[in-house]
């Protein structure tokens, strides 16, 4: 599915990323943890084309896309959340999941002018579609409320209806449950799961280690933007290397 | 099961937005057969065409999220061009007024491709530059233009035998053309590219994640609401028989902007009410026209401050709000 391969990055003279090499497998959860600073969202970023990577490849189903613009990245099926919510407060709940489709949408300007039948059908199929995904992540109820009048827990899984909803080849969630209560955090664990079974792939960015050891199938750790460990939750629960660098400086605080 | 009460209602929301059009435009049909004044008449044709302009103008302001001082000159463009294609040439009206459109059009990319890379401040600077040159060019190139006294002697459009020359037969024309151009961004707005758009003047990042070609959209808008200014000054042109550079300085851009405004950015039916308040406003209060600049300014300044939204859209909101609160 994607592949990652000795992808580097520097802001200035500091290096984000150092060959970072690691896959994501189709149909799987793969986690990727780190402490504060790892280079995690940095890596997403290069991933969706919000940045650029300086070195190395990042193929989608062998397709190299580490040059492409995001929107191009967009279109080959790859949906993301973001850390820091960014929903699109002045729309409504359903907007916001709608704006999820644009690229299945694919609507000509001077059509979306004319609005023909076709495409008043294709609407109509979108909104349909749009509220599917909304009921999915337990929030048809409140479609037609603008997305500002939400609490964070609900924008955060607006932000999630909104990856999904175009069935995309993979998702990236940038903490998904940061800020948010246990409960809150239970149910998104739950709605993570769901997709998967659905046969989502997804790439989880998250500092709930209970999060992730009960979701993920596969670990990748970052450490000052090196790749220092991969595996299942495991495997890399027992990697000295991961102990020593997170894991370990968890438990002596706790 | 929905009552048949329910159905109506559902009936009436389902397609409130073509049955405000119908309605409004039934209001227009019949409204010159009420009001005989040509004055008034005229007044409200004005205000159509800077409908045209301004629809244009806040889906670049509202829903694109980018900001253009120099729309008049768009404008300019439509009303000199079809004055020369068919005053000097002699060409026949209406192919010139589109010729002069795709013209336009490429002006419109020549500038928005490299000004689009611009923002906030620097695309405003940019879009004023603009403005003042084709001003410019307008007032110094007299052998074409009719430099400073204007341009007179532009002929009527017609249609078949029908001569629109005088304000009640030009107000169905014009208002035609406003309907239509209203109807279509209504159309735009309420699709997928208009989600789009709306993402981006909210998050360019997070709109281009989604797969929205940034660049790509905002030129496209600024083509289209350039496209639809010209169209403007083309039937500004034919209107009045008569054009001078004065309609067409960086303050008529400036007026345009906070039509945007007052009508609520990213508010198209808003359009429609700050064209008409921004026009009428001189007439209501005579005071007004003397200073008119200062008296635009402060308006601009007052909205900004105290409602953001526009004049409609931030007053409905605060009543919206009164009444949530009361319940």
């Amino acid at each position: 599915m994607l592949e990652v391969a000795n992808v580097s990055k520097w802001f200035g003279g500091l290096p984000a990323l150092q060959d970072v090499s690691f896959t994501v497998p189709s149909g799987r959860i793969t986690a990727l943890i780190g402490p504060n600073g790892a280079g995690k969202t940095t890596l997403i970023n290069c991933i969706t084309g919000v940045d650029t990577a300086k070195s190395g490849k990042i193929l989608l189903d062998q397709c190299l896309v580490n040059t492409l613009p995001a929107h191009r990245i967009a279109a080959l099926g790859v949906a993301r959340t973001f850390q820091n919510l960014k929903l699109f407060s002045n729309l409504s709940v359903l907007d916001n999941v709608l704006t999820g489709l644009t690229v299945k949408a694919e609507q000509s300007f001077v059509f979306s002018m004319l609005r023909l039948p076709a495409l008043r059908h294709q609407e109509r199929y979108l909104r349909l579609r749009a509220l599917e995904s909304l009921d999915d992540f337990g929030l048809s109820n409140k479609a037609y409320w603008p997305a500002s009048a939400l609490s964070y827990g609900e924008k955060k899984r607006v932000e999630m209806a909104r990856a999904f909803v175009g069935d995309p080849r993979l998702v990236l969630l940038d903490e998904p449950v940061a800020g948010l209560n246990t409960d809150e955090t239970v149910q998104i664990a739950q709605h993570i799961r769901q997709q998967r079974s659905a046969g989502h792939t997804m790439l989880l960015v998250e500092h709930d280690m209970e999060l992730v050891m009960d979701v993920a199938d596969q670990i990748v750790v970052l450490d000052s933007g090196r790749c220092i460990a991969c595996g299942t939750p495991e495997a890399v629960q027992k990697n000295p290397l991961v102990l020593e660098a997170y894991l370990g400086r968890m438990e002596a605080t706790a | 099961m929905l009552s048949a009460k329910d159905n109506i209602f559902y009936f009436l929301y389902l397609h409130r937005t073509g049955l405000t059009v119908t309605f409004l435009s039934i209001l227009l049909l019949l409204w010159p057969m009420v009001e005989s004044n040509p004055y008034t008449v005229g007044l409200s044709n004005l205000i159509a065409i800077y409908v045209l302009v301004v629809l244009g103008l806040n889906l670049f302001i509202g829903y694109a999220g980018q900001i253009s001082l120099g729309h008049a000159a768009f404008f300019a463009i439509g009303a000199y061009g079809s004055a020369i294609a068919t005053t000097t040439l002699g060409l026949p009206a209406w192919p010139s007024m589109i010729a002069v459109a795709l013209v336009t059009v490429l002006v419109a990319l020549a500038v928005g491709v490299p000004a689009l890379k611009l923002s906030g401040h620097y695309l405003a600077m940019a879009t004023l530059g603009f403005n003042i040159v084709v001003y410019t060019v307008l007032v110094q190139w007299d052998t074409v233009t009719g430099g400073p006294s204007g341009f007179s002697g532009i002929p009527y459009l017609t249609l078949g035998s029908l001569v629109f020359d005088n304000e009640i037969r030009f107000h169905y024309l014009v208002w035609t053309f406003a309907m239509v151009a209203l109807l279509l961004c209504l159309n735009l707005v309420r699709s997928g590219v208009g989600r789009g758009l709306a993402a981006m003047a909210e998050d360019e990042t997070a709109a281009s994640t989604l797969g929205v070609d940034i660049r790509r959209s905002k030129v496209k808008v600024f083509v289209l609401s350039a496209t639809l200014a010209s169209i403007a000054g083309s039937l500004f042109a034919h209107c009045y028989a008569f054009v001078s550079p004065e309609s067409f300085n960086i303050f008529v851009s400036v007026d345009f902007m906070i039509m945007v405004v007052v009508g609520g950015m990213g508010s198209i039916w808003g359009t429609l009410f700050g064209a008409s308040l921004i026009t009428l406003l001189p007439e209501w209060i005579e005071a007004l026209d003397t200073f008119k600049e200062i008296v635009h300014g402060l308006i601009l300044v007052l909205i900004l401050l105290f409602l953001p939204q526009g004049l409609i859209a931030g007053l409905v909101e605060s009543v919206r709000k009164k009444i949530a609160l009361s319940k």
